[in-house]
């Protein structure tokens, strides 16, 4: 007997759809047993579980503001990943993006609301992007793999946002108020920098909203244009793209660009929904490292913008429901345990859109696709 | 080049022969298609026995089930005498079976010796110690044997299309395989090379060894092989012994229908205008060096200017020069007397040159694309093909449609990937999409490598045409019979440099052998 892994010569719709959906039920299976062990009633805990993410009274609104950075660090994954460009620095171009708007939000105090927000959105987007440009350079001039060079320059952003705030006297750093004279912080916006919320029973924080306009937008762009369909091309195989006279580097130049840029506009959105400070407390924006759990959103949304939504809004329910399920005889590792499983099994699942297993004696070798396409001529 | 080529054919081999490889009735059906249906053959030990057949006959299913690459749905596999049923293509090299693919199965990062290596048995490639050495040793000795010159050190991407073929036949002949199967072998060698590599696999077959021979090419089968196996639409439609059959009799067996082969037409081409310069050019390769030395070129409106050449001595790199795709040391283009811009693809597109590379699937095409976008890979930019930013893709999908039925490429739809598409239908897609751009120029690399008869015949009435519409083709091939019959002049290069040229119509064959080995005079 033996066990053989398979390339699917073609892949069905419908398995795009029953994977995920099988994926999870192993996962509560597995965490199900996890559960027992540690002596939880599974079935009580899934049903707290789903209380606590989405119909317990301020549920939904909890969700959301857990989904809107993994919306926009998603979206910023997914538009890099389409072009096999892999911009693992979501992290710390959405630092860079919270450094640019609240320096916007900062500077133009006294002006309108819709004037500070507009500035805020461009400030981010532009800082994000521009930080996410250094990879892109490296990437398209010197050939440089831009996971490695992404992923460092993370922990640039990271520790430079630790010295705007606690290792200089910046612009950002308050040195007035008497708390900060104890513990460091960032100068509080003003007022009007403030994102507004929609609704009232749920509560959507603006930069959802913006979120969705984006993953609508990116959609666009890379289906409907000719700039997706040259990364259609670039990242399909660069040599025939370099063929029929694309500029290949002007290209990764874009497409990190957007990227940052997409990342950039989740800083800002976390300054001015929520924060409305520049927020270096290690164990504030740097503790969640959303720009990673967006890597996470995009792969399993197939980098599709519209599955990033929903993957967005799904992961946020599970990290709000497991800040809530956390108590004394509920420990926060065991949430990690279910929060780690899910990911594993979902992650995982995604072998099986692309092979197939055969147990037993197979009929077929591995057949290359190459091959079998030859085969019918 | 026939008759020194066929002086070496031995006579068939003698009684004592017993079958080495034997199957009845094998059927493979693939999705939609019945590759194999009730194939019977047989292959003695010490014979090299061709296997002949248009491509989609299915030769190459055929010797996949013989490597054990797949398994046959219905009948039996004997080799030596034995049943085999083999499920992976290690029990069909265990068998003592060795394939040359058509298709390199090379790992590009890797050095030549390290190729090799991989998938090893013998003891030295089993141990957990490398010994690479010792394989390097090996590969350098048996190439200078069979005189397949190459460096066991060079990495595969480093090498052209013909050295890495022979890498491949080195690779079977280092594991020592008793029955070697080798598909379609000479499509990128000189004549000489290719009766050296006749030589080569006669001397392997009186050792014993069985050499199955894969070709649709009539001389070469006609020159190597003791008997023949004609396979057409998947059957197996007759064997017969070589020394009784005839260049017509077979193309009559493979075809069905009678061919004219290889036979100039006076077609009457005007030769117009100057329009391609290339002028003192020079270009580094990969490896840094310089791959094309002072090439000076010129090629009138509906002249083909052929290029012979051995693959490797620079014409990849000076088609990717002349089309922009790779940056000039020295020297210039001009077309049509306008300079171009060296090293910038949409530049040499702009002035009006088109490319059919050499690699289709990767470079001619994005290979996992429909057709449609393939059709618009150049032209997508422009005002037809789109709105403001927006690509207008009714109009893209109706396009590929008009081109599909213009050149009769036979594909599913216009929405199928270009990954789908035989070879042949693919330089279909890969010539309507050029021409439909107009071009004054025309670079166009082994158009019809790895194509069948049908598909060849095509793409040289394709070429002829574009060529009596006035356009000026660069015509760069391997195969000698191709620049012969479609050329006006051929320039043959050698390690970089041009070594000479000559009228087509005055052309002999074995003088441009002779200086596409180095041989001849300037």
């Amino acid at each position: 007997m033996s066990i053989r892994i398979e390339r699917r010569l073609s892949q069905p719709r419908w398995l795009s759809v029953a994977v995920p959906v099988c994926s999870l039920v192993v996962a509560f299976l597995l965490i199900a047993i996890v559960l027992l062990a540690t002596g939880h009633d599974p079935l009580e805990t899934y049903k707290d579980l789903f209380e606590a993410a989405f119909t317990a009274e301020g549920a939904l609104s909890q969700t959301l503001v857990g989904a809107t950075p993994l919306l926009f660090t998603g979206l910023a994954a997914a538009a890099a990943f389409r072009m096999n460009l892999f911009n693992i620095g979501g992290e710390g171009q959405l630092y860079f993006g919270a450094i640019g708007s609240s320096a916007a939000g900062l500077l133009l105090a006294g002006q309108s609301a819709p004037v500070l927000i507009a500035a805020m959105m461009i400030a981010g987007i532009a800082t994000g992007a521009a930080w996410a440009l250094i990879p892109g350079f490296l990437r398209a001039y010197l050939s440089t793999n831009e996971i490695i060079t992404s992923l460092m320059l993370n922990y640039v952003a990271g520790l430079f946002l630790t010295y705007l705030i606690f290792d200089s006297s910046s612009y950002w750093r308050d040195t007035t108020s008497p708390s900060a004279a104890v513990f460091p912080v960032g100068k509080e916006l003003p007022d009007a920098a403030s994102w507004p919320t929609f609704g009232s029973s749920i509560v959507v924080p603006f930069g959802f909203l913006v979120g969705i306009v984006a993953a609508i937008g990116l959609w666009a762009l890379y289906s409907r244009t000719r700039f997706g369909f040259e990364v259609q091309v670039m990242s399909d195989s660069p040599r025939a793209a370099r063929y029929s006279g694309m500029r290949t580097r002007r290209k990764i130049l874009a497409v990190m660009g957007l990227s940052g840029g997409l990342a950039g506009l989740g800083g800002a959105s976390q300054v001015g929904d929520f924060l409305h400070t520049l927020d270096a407390d290690p164990n504030g924006l740097r503790a969640y490292g959303y720009g990673y759990t967006g890597i996470v959103v995009a792969a399993l949304a197939r980098y599709n913008p519209f599955a990033v939504v929903l993957v967005a809004f799904l992961i946020g329910g599970l990290q709000n429901a497991g800040i809530s399920l956390q108590g004394p005889d509920f420990p926060s590792g065991l949430v990690g345990v279910m929060q780690g499983m899910i990911l594993f099994t979902t992650l995982g699942g995604e072998l099986f859109v692309r092979y197939r297993v055969r147990i037993g004696r197979s009929h077929r070798g591995a057949r290359p696709a190459e091959a079998a396409a030859e085969a019918t001529r | 080049m026939e008759p020194t080529a066929q002086s070496q054919t031995v006579a068939p081999a003698g009684l004592r022969a017993r079958p080495a490889i034997a199957c009845r009735r094998i059927t493979k059906r693939f999705p939609g298609v019945v590759a194999n249906d009730r194939v019977d053959f047989e292959a003695l030990e010490g014979e090299v026995h061709a296997l002949l057949g248009e491509n989609g006959a299915g030769k190459s299913t055929l010797s996949n089930i013989f490597t054990g690459l797949y398994r046959a749905d219905e009948g039996e596999l004997e080799v030596n005498g034995t049943p085999v049923a083999f499920d992976t293509p290690r029990d069909g090299i265990e068998a003592g079976i060795g394939m040359v693919h058509q298709h390199f199965r090379l790992v590009e990062p890797f050095t030549v010796a390290e190729n090799v290596m991989l998938g090893d048995t013998s003891d030295l490639g089993r141990s957990f110690r490398l010994h690479p050495r010792a394989i390097e040793e090996r590969v350098a000795e048996l190439g200078e044997r069979y005189g397949m010159a190459v460096d066991p050190r060079a990495r595969i991407w480093q090498l052209s299309v013909g050295e890495q073929q022979r890498v491949e036949i080195l690779k079977a002949l280092y594991r020592e395989a008793r029955i070697l199967i080798l598909d379609e072998p000479t499509a990128v060698l000189t004549p000489q090379e290719a009766t050296d590599l006749f030589g080569t696999l006669r001397a392997m077959a009186d050792d014993g060894r069985t050499v199955i021979f894969i070709s649709h090419k009539l001389h070469e089968v006609m020159a190597v092989s003791d008997r023949v196996t004609v396979l057409r639409d998947g059957r197996s439609v007759a064997t017969v012994d070589t020394s009784a059959s005839t260049r017509e009799s077979l193309a009559a067996l493979m075809v069905g229908r009678e061919l004219n082969t290889y036979a100039r037409p006076d077609d009457g081409r005007e030769i117009g205008e100057l329009l391609l310069e290339v002028d003192g050019l020079t270009a580094a390769g990969d490896r840094g060096t310089d791959a094309v030395h002072d090439v000076t070129l010129s090629v009138h409106a509906g002249e083909i200017l052929g290029i012979a050449g051995v693959s490797g001595n620079g014409q990849r790199e000076l088609a990717e020069a002349v089309t922009g795709l790779r940056p000039l040391t020295g020297g210039q283009i001009r077309v049509a007397g306008k300079a171009v811009h060296a090293g910038d693809p949409r530049a040499a597109i702009k002035a009006g040159v088109a490319h059919v590379p050499e690699d289709r699937l990767h470079t001619g095409v994005a290979p996992s694309l429909s057709i449609s976008s393939n059709v618009v890979l150049k032209s997508y930019r422009e005002d037809e093909n789109s709105v403001g930013p927006f690509l207008r893709f009714r109009h893209i999908r109706d396009w590929a449609v008009e081109l599909i039925r213009r050149y009769d490429v036979k594909a599913p739809g216009p929405s199928a990937s270009a990954r789908q598409l035989s070879g042949g239908n693919l330089q279909k897609v890969v010539l309507a999409r050029e021409f439909s751009g107009h071009p004054r120029v025309l670079v166009i690399a082994a158009p019809t490598r790895g194509l069948d008869v049908g598909a060849i015949e095509t793409v040289h009435a394709h070429l002829r045409d574009a060529a009596a519409a006035g356009v000026a083709i660069l015509l760069i091939s391997e195969d000698l019979d191709e620049l012969m019959t479609l050329s006006d002049r051929i320039a043959v290069m050698y390690e970089g440099r041009i070594v000479g040229e000559v009228a087509a119509a005055h052309a002999v064959v074995e003088e441009i052998g002779l200086m596409m080995a180095g041989g001849g005079e300037r």
